[in-house]
């Protein structure tokens, strides 16, 4: 029991220490990290739960069944705080699949795992994030990202304060799949990683389905006294959580659970991370209905033991204990502290002559992977389900859902593992700023954000130096724009298991925001013919990790973009002021692939193309291809209707916002120029097939 | 009027439908466990979309076993209205209440999209308010779409003009797979003989708010419509 509740996966122990910097407070954050889920107020007694979760190992040697009990997980943490669970964000890592078998086998079923699981347990999948690259050749990143939502008086909390109260397992039976899960995640997968098979649990989101309606059902009912999912570690870390949390202990008979398989050991049962599972601190008392509302869906409940006054967990079989520990004991693991060494870094770096064609580099950019358009996963994921989805996969920078109160609520999630592998600082702050922009961009201010970082080993210094980076650059960059960070995940030892190199650094942000009632929202694509086209913020010349560095020269040096929070700040207010006064008619961030992806991608939504002149571009000195390509932060493409064009200037001027009127929307191609030199000339036409088509080509299936 | 929604273990589009419902003029849903029958107590039935029973064995398959779908048996008999969404129409075709079978999607992966429907026929309870090639958007979302028939029993389906929606092509941007699932002849949606059992894939209760709807409009408002004024309720 100590193993996997002490086990990095459960305790945290190597990074506690460092998370405890990042900033977790806010005026609507009601439950912040050390919970199953943060959660903030929406406004009017509703509120929003925000939590994600990996599971890289499990979904390395079984892609399939890894990433759907991976969205079970974040599920349970959701409903574990009496919310709804009411859309998943995905973001994945995968090598590269235009060349490997394995990368694709691990991406076709990880995506095919993610839409069984989330399709027919009737949450919609809206929004995500993908890279390729190698370093993730054998150890594929799955993060599934969950929001819930409820009434604030509903909000139940992992413990159990009350001597007396029954505790309940509810869900599916305990097996002996997932026995040592935690443990399992807490180090490199083995050489023979497959024979870990077992340590990977067994999906069933029809009883999830019944969990989430019977759950919440229940919780109407004022007898659920305190709630917690049973996922890493199982019952040998859930109970001292709800104990130590409440100030109690709990006495638990392990014969009473429901068993899948019979001769599963004490041990066992305890470390068992099966499925479906969430335990229930009911009111000593009145409890029946609760109980019965489970039994009316189908879903098995069984009283394993009760709430003490000692302060201890006790393991019965039987009349005999077996276990008898201290819950706080087990709830508080011993802190590891780690060493940390910078890398050396060769600074010689020579940005390299670009190629002649722009228009060439471009379209290549557009169809490449980490650029490419992400409808052959989106289309398999149920998008819609629940209505409440307004702005959906492929529509926008940031999903758009409906809450009950009549808000709109904006997600997005982020990453950039080449930047965070060149200077896990930046590319850790930056992936908040860019998650931040996707969310600005839709016409949502951003109010939380919850981080995943994942990383290799952390008794390898270097590796550890760089987690200790990304944790200050999201710190710092949290702390500059004022956006708490409410929950998060931790993922060590990823690496691969034949070379033994550490993965890519990958610091994720998912960032969410609000729209109030009755204000504006808008997408990415062009709208009218004639149109003018503002570029706001400025560009530096900051290639490093850059999409256009890795496609035309195969090589990932240089300087990574590094956003500065004082300037984002006012840059999204900015950008958030012009929406809301109706004058911008279209929205779209430059990310990866720079402006010049930027502008094309403005261009798809409506097939309308556009005629643009950088020569006034707010820009440090630079040659025309750093330029288009250079992914500098906190810039945006604007639309803006001519009437309107001076007012939004005014705007942009009073908050001394760097940005230059460059272009008309019109035509059926994109050009554009530089001081009269004309850069690029591509049809829209082209854009849309190069984008649209880059996943199944790598995948060798026709369109 | 009242509406049963039949809620299976597993649906779950059903909140989704009473939604639809709740905002519909002469209509009043009401959810329905599946165990708990006194489905003749109401005017019209709806299976929702989902996995009922997880979809174990076939979609629909053990749905169309229950107890629910055998009272919707002989309130299909009686001509009561009867309205399968995509679960729903697996589990109408499962209970051999409409003719087909809905197979894998011809692509082998789960597809949602927006699509464009064409009606092609106006005299059912759920398509009485539009008229016969009519266009409407909403989306589907299916990994077992593909409505098959063999080719006599496809014949007299069409013949007898029991067909009742097809995939159409509306736009240019429409012409990469306007059929999402490879549906024969592109049928999205048929009616029984007596065109009182109306079973369709795609989600009209997905496009009812106009926030929703990527274009604004909000084209699925119409079957619920039709289907309150089948019932005599709507003004």
């Amino acid at each position: 029991m100590i193993d996997a509740e002490w086990s990095e996966h459960c305790s945290y122990k190597s990074s506690k220490a460092l998370l405890k910097t990042l900033p977790t407070s806010g005026s609507r954050v009601l439950l912040g990290p050390g919970y199953d889920a943060g959660v903030l107020d929406a406004g009017d007694g509703c509120v929003v739960s925000l939590h994600i979760e990996s599971h890289n190992h499990p979904s390395a040697v079984d892609p399939y069944g890894g990433a759907a009990t991976g969205i079970g997980g974040v599920l349970r943490d959701i409903l574990s705080i009496g919310t709804r669970p009411i859309a998943l964000i995905d973001v994945l890592r995968f090598g590269n699949i235009g060349e490997s078998q394995r990368s694709q086998w691990l991406f076709r079923n990880v995506v095919r795992g993610i839409a069984d699981y989330g399709n027919c347990v009737g949450v919609p999948t809206v929004a995500g994030e993908v890279e390729f690259d190698e370093s993730f050749e054998r150890n594929c990143l799955v993060d599934v990202a969950c929001v819930g939502v409820g009434r604030r008086r509903d909000l139940v909390l992992a413990q159990a304060k009350n001597p007396g109260d029954i505790v309940v397992m509810a869900g599916g039976s305990t097996g002996r799949d997932g026995v040592r899960g935690a443990t399992f995640a807490s180090k490199s997968l083995a050489r023979d990683a497959d024979s870990e098979r077992s340590s990977v649990q067994v999906p069933d989101p029809f009883m999830k389905k019944l969990l989430i309606d019977s759950i919440l059902d229940a919780l109407e009912t004022g007898e659920v006294k305190g709630m917690k999912d049973l996922g890493g570690g199982g019952l040998s870390s859930a109970l001292p959580e709800i104990a130590s949390k409440g100030g109690t202990g709990v006495e638990l008979d392990i014969r009473r659970l429901s068993l899948r398989e019979p001769d599963v050991t004490p041990l066992e049962a305890m470390i068992s991370e099966s499925q479906e599972r969430m335990l229930l601190v009911l009111d000593r008392v009145r409890h029946k209905k609760a109980l019965s509302i489970l039994r009316k869906y189908g879903v098995p409940a069984t009283i394993i033991g009760h709430v003490t006054d000692d302060g201890d967990i006790t393991v019965k079989d039987g009349a005999d204990v077996v276990a008898r520990l201290p819950a706080d004991f087990l709830a508080n693991p011993p802190l590891i502290p780690r060493d940390s060494r910078a890398p050396v870094r060769q600074s010689d770096w020579v940005e390299p002559e670009s190629p002649p064609d722009l228009s060439k580099v471009l379209l290549s950019l557009l169809s490449s992977l980490n650029v490419g358009g992400r409808r052959w996963i989106y289309e398999q994921y149920d998008h819609e389900v629940g209505v409440r989805t307004v702005l959906k996969p492929g529509q926008a920078d940031a999903a758009l859902l409906k809450l009950p109160n009549g808000r709109l609520l904006a997600v997005k999630a982020d990453g950039n593992s080449a930047a965070s592998a060149l200077d896990p600082y930046s590319g850790a702050s930056g992936c908040v700023a860019e998650a931040c922009r996707n969310v600005v961009s839709v016409g949502a201010e951003p109010v939380a954000m919850v981080d995943h970082l994942q990383f290799g080993d952390p008794g390898d210094a270097r590796v550890y130096w760089g987690f200790e980076e990304a944790v200050r650059g999201v710190a710092d960059y949290c702390r500059g724009v004022g956006i708490p960070v409410v929950g998060g995940k931790v993922s060590f030892y990823n690496e691969d298991q034949l070379t033994g190199r550490p993965i890519k650094p990958t610091p994720i942000a998912l960032v969410a925001g609000l729209v109030d009632k009755d204000e504006r929202f808008v997408g990415p694509a062009l709208k009218g013919r004639g149109d003018r086209i503002v570029l706001i913020g400025k560009t530096s010349m900051e290639l490093g990790g850059s999409a256009y560095h890795s496609t035309v020269f195969g090589v990932q040096n240089g300087v990574a973009p590094r956003p500065s929070p004082q300037e984002d700040r006012r840059t999204n207010s900015a950008v958030l002021r012009l929406i809301r006064a109706g004058l911008a008619e279209s929205v779209h961030d430059c990310s990866k692939g720079g402006m010049a992806v930027a502008l094309a991608e403005t261009c798809m939504g409506r097939s309308i193309g556009a005629e643009v002149e950088l020569q006034g571009a707010p820009a440090t000195r630079m040659g025309p291809a750093s330029l288009l390509f250079s992914e500098s932060h906190g810039r945006y493409i604007v639309s803006v209707r001519k009437p309107n064009l001076s007012k939004a200037g005014g705007l942009l001027a009073r908050a001394r916002v760097p940005y230059a009127v460059v272009g008309t929307a019109g035509g059926r191609s994109l050009r554009i120029s530089l001081r009269g030199r004309r850069l690029v000339d591509v049809d829209v036409a082209k854009i849309i097939e190069g984008k649209e088509s880059s996943i199944s080509r790598a995948l060798g299936e026709e369109q | 009027m009242n509406v049963a929604v039949v809620r299976f273990p597993g649906s779950n589009c059903d909140l989704d439908v009473v939604k639809a419902l709740e905002g519909t003029k002469g209509v009043r849903p009401k959810l329905v466990w599946h165990e708990h029958g006194g489905l003749d107590r109401f005017d019209a039935v709806v299976l929702p979309g989902g996995f009922s029973f997880g979809d174990y064995l076939r979609a629909g398959a053990i749905a169309a076993r229950s107890r629910s779908v055998g009272e919707v048996r002989r309130l299909a008999d009686r001509g009561v209205p009867i309205f399968g969404v995509c679960n729903g129409f697996q589990t109408l075709v499962e209970a051999g209440l409409l003719p087909g079978s809905l197979l894998r999607n011809s692509g082998l992966r789960f597809v949602c999209r927006w699509v464009t429907l064409r009606v092609e026929n106006n005299r059912t309870p759920v398509t009485g308010r539009c008229s016969k090639g009519d266009l409407l958007r909403m989306p589907v979302a299916h990994g077992e779409g593909r409505f098959f028939l063999p080719s006599a029993e496809l014949d007299s389906l069409k013949k007898d003009g029991r067909v009742v929606f097809r995939y159409a092509q509306s736009t240019e941007r429409d012409g990469r797979g306007c059929n999402p699932n490879g549906s024969l002849d592109g049928i999205a949606g048929i009616c029984n003989k007596e065109g009182n059992v109306v079973g369709m894939m795609p989600h009209p209760e997905r496009a009812v708010d106009s926030l929703l709807d990527p274009e604004g409009r909000s084209d699925g408002s119409v079957i619920f419509q039709s289907l309150a004024s089948a019932l005599g309720g709507a003004s």
